[in-house]
């Protein structure tokens, strides 16, 4: 390792969340990031001082606080660009991935989708990056067609990659890191293959920014979807990446305040991007919280944070499968910081709610990706996924409160 | 008792593993209806044969799920049998008031069915213990349409 590794158990202690008992007496085993990340203290003062100081609204006053308001705003547009190697104007504010990705469902595919035309997905993909995509096919008349999983290891028939992005194709969506799965997709082959071709690629990086280095140029994307609460942010906020090229070819999404440049009765002018595609009053403490968890995690160093996360990863594939009757589902080797996995004879719902009650947070159900386990034959699966605030004592934990969960069912 | 135990009774348990009337019936005689949980994907389908004087002569379930909804329906098709269609809807909003409501259940009333007080305090868990029941109720809406 050529980069300084931090003190994780002092990293920890920056998470006062992590620190409680719950209200069943227990205390908190915290495993569901994927769902939701945890807080540290320096992203909950960034919200506490922007609403003591700093809260106006932005763009509009003459004013010296509002005037404060707007830099700390474009100001944290700057930083989240920076954190991904981005351009500040290459950045959209979102409320989230699924908005982002909706974004440009709309936008995009309104200006440069037609009959006929397919777009390429994976059946990795989260409702989040499937259904905008149906809506918009339904809207053009054109099709979806998917690259194949080939097994419950997660893998995706990479090989036939290059034979479905034929010229029909128009837009490739695919996600960096599979969150039921924990699949890691070959993002930067993908999209080189697609832009060789003119192909427009559009990375769901919901599971990936903020567990592993992200750089957009790198990457070689048009566009590049995330959310804030999972990468250590608030809730209500996250961005979309674009080329300036590719936002450039988007009509706006929604109309209102702000993203115009001039308005008459009948018709408008609109501003460009990132403006254009920023109604109404942004989340403007979600994006300086943003902003202060982009920076957080810089901080850290995201080569140490990937690394920490594999280790822990590595563990928690280990602890689960030494458990008799439970099997890990997903990757052999290297996965995104998750794993989903079966219990013979107890459906996910109960583990859950057993584990639940020895303090342990847990995801189970289908996550959000209901074709795929209809189609790898499982009725739901439970999901154990961490962060680098989690311990190698926490997962032993996990261990022995499973182990239990089997006895108590089987 | 703690929560835990309180919602995986015994009784429960042992209906999860060992369902009763499981299985399809021809359509028709019977009707069919399913219930989906979209939160967790779940499917129970339920058929029903009704009597020439309206009452239920056979109920049966089949589907995928936790404990809680498997062993819900099972008791379903253990109580609902013999009953008329006004019967099983008094049962249904009965089962409802068990896991919903904060009266004391009445044990004696409804045998296995109390059993299922415990969901009361797993809020996120009464559509899984409502699954089968709002099946049976599609099903009677079928063969005895509101006027």
């Amino acid at each position: 390792m050529n980069f300084p590794s931090p003190d994780w158990a002092a990293v920890r202690a920056q998470f006062p969340i992590l620190t409680q008992v719950q209200d069943n007496g227990e205390p908190l085993l915290y495993f569901d990031s994927a769902a939701s990340s945890q807080k540290p203290q320096v992203v909950i003062e960034a919200l506490t001082r922007f609403y003591e100081h700093d809260n106006a609204n932005v763009h509009r006053g003459f004013y010296e606080l509002s005037a404060r308001a707007t830099e700390h705003y474009e100001a944290a547009r700057g930083r989240v660009a920076h954190f991904i190697g981005a351009e500040d104007s290459e950045i959209v504010f979102t409320r989230g991935t699924t908005e982002a990705i909706n974004l440009v469902a709309f936008a995009w595919c309104r200006k440069n989708l037609r009959p006929g035309d397919v777009i390429l997905l994976t059946e990795l993909e989260h409702h989040s990056n499937l259904v905008p995509w149906q809506l918009a096919a339904e809207r053009h008349g054109a099709t979806l067609r998917f690259v194949t999983v080939l097994g419950d290891d997660g893998s995706l028939d990479e090989a036939a990659v290059p034979g479905l992005l034929t010229e029909e194709v128009k837009l490739f969506a695919f996600p960096h890191i599979s969150n039921s799965l924990g699949t890691i997709t070959p993002a930067e082959d993908w999209c080189a293959l697609a832009r060789n071709r003119g192909i427009i690629t559009l990375v769901d990086g919901a599971q990936s920014v903020g567990h592993i280095p992200v750089n957009v140029k790198e990457l070689g994307c048009d566009f590049l979807a995330f959310s804030g609460h999972k990468i250590c942010g608030p809730t209500g906020i996250g961005a979309l990446y674009g080329t300036a090229q590719a936002l450039a070819d988007m009509p706006p999404f929604h109309g209102g305040g702000e993203m115009i440049e001039s308005v008459q009765y009948e018709r408008s002018t609109y501003r460009e991007a990132p403006a254009r595609f920023e109604a109404g009053t942004p989340p403007i403490a979600g994006a300086i919280g943003l902003a202060a968890a982009c920076d957080y995690l810089a901080a850290l160093g995201m080569e140490a944070i990937a690394a920490h996360d594999e280790i822990l990863t590595a563990r928690l594939v280990d602890t689960l499968n030494r458990i008799d009757g439970v099997r890990a589902i997903g990757p052999q080797g290297k996965r995104g910081a998750l794993s989903s996995f079966i219990m013979d004879g107890v459906h996910p719902h109960d583990l859950v709610t057993f584990a639940s009650g020895r303090g342990l947070a847990l995801r189970g159900g289908h996550h959000c990706t209901q074709p795929l386990m209809r189609k790898l034959k499982l009725p739901g699966t439970a999901r154990a996924s961490l962060y680098f605030y989690n311990t190698e004592e926490e997962i032993d934990r996990l261990g022995e409160i499973l182990t239990d969960t089997r006895r108590y069912f089987a | 008792m703690n929560p835990l135990d309180e919602l995986y009774q015994q009784v429960i348990l042992e209906h999860a593993r060992r369902p009763q009337n499981h299985g399809p019936q021809p359509v028709p005689p019977a009707f069919h209806a399913e219930g989906v949980n979209p939160s967790c994907g779940d499917e129970i389908e339920v058929w029903v044969t009704f009597a020439d004087d309206g009452t239920i002569q056979k109920i049966s379930f089949d589907g995928q799920g936790c404990a809680i909804s498997q062993s819900a329906a099972s008791v379903m098709t253990g109580k609902a049998g013999g009953l008329s269609p006004e019967g099983a809807r008094g049962l249904i909003a009965n089962f409802h008031d068990i896991v919903t409501g904060s009266a004391e259940v009445d044990f004696d009333q409804f045998g296995e069915m109390a059993a299922f007080a415990g969901v009361r305090q797993f809020p996120q868990r009464v559509k899984c213990a409502m699954l089968g029941w709002r099946a049976l109720e599609q099903a009677l809406k079928q063969a005895h349409p509101a006027p």
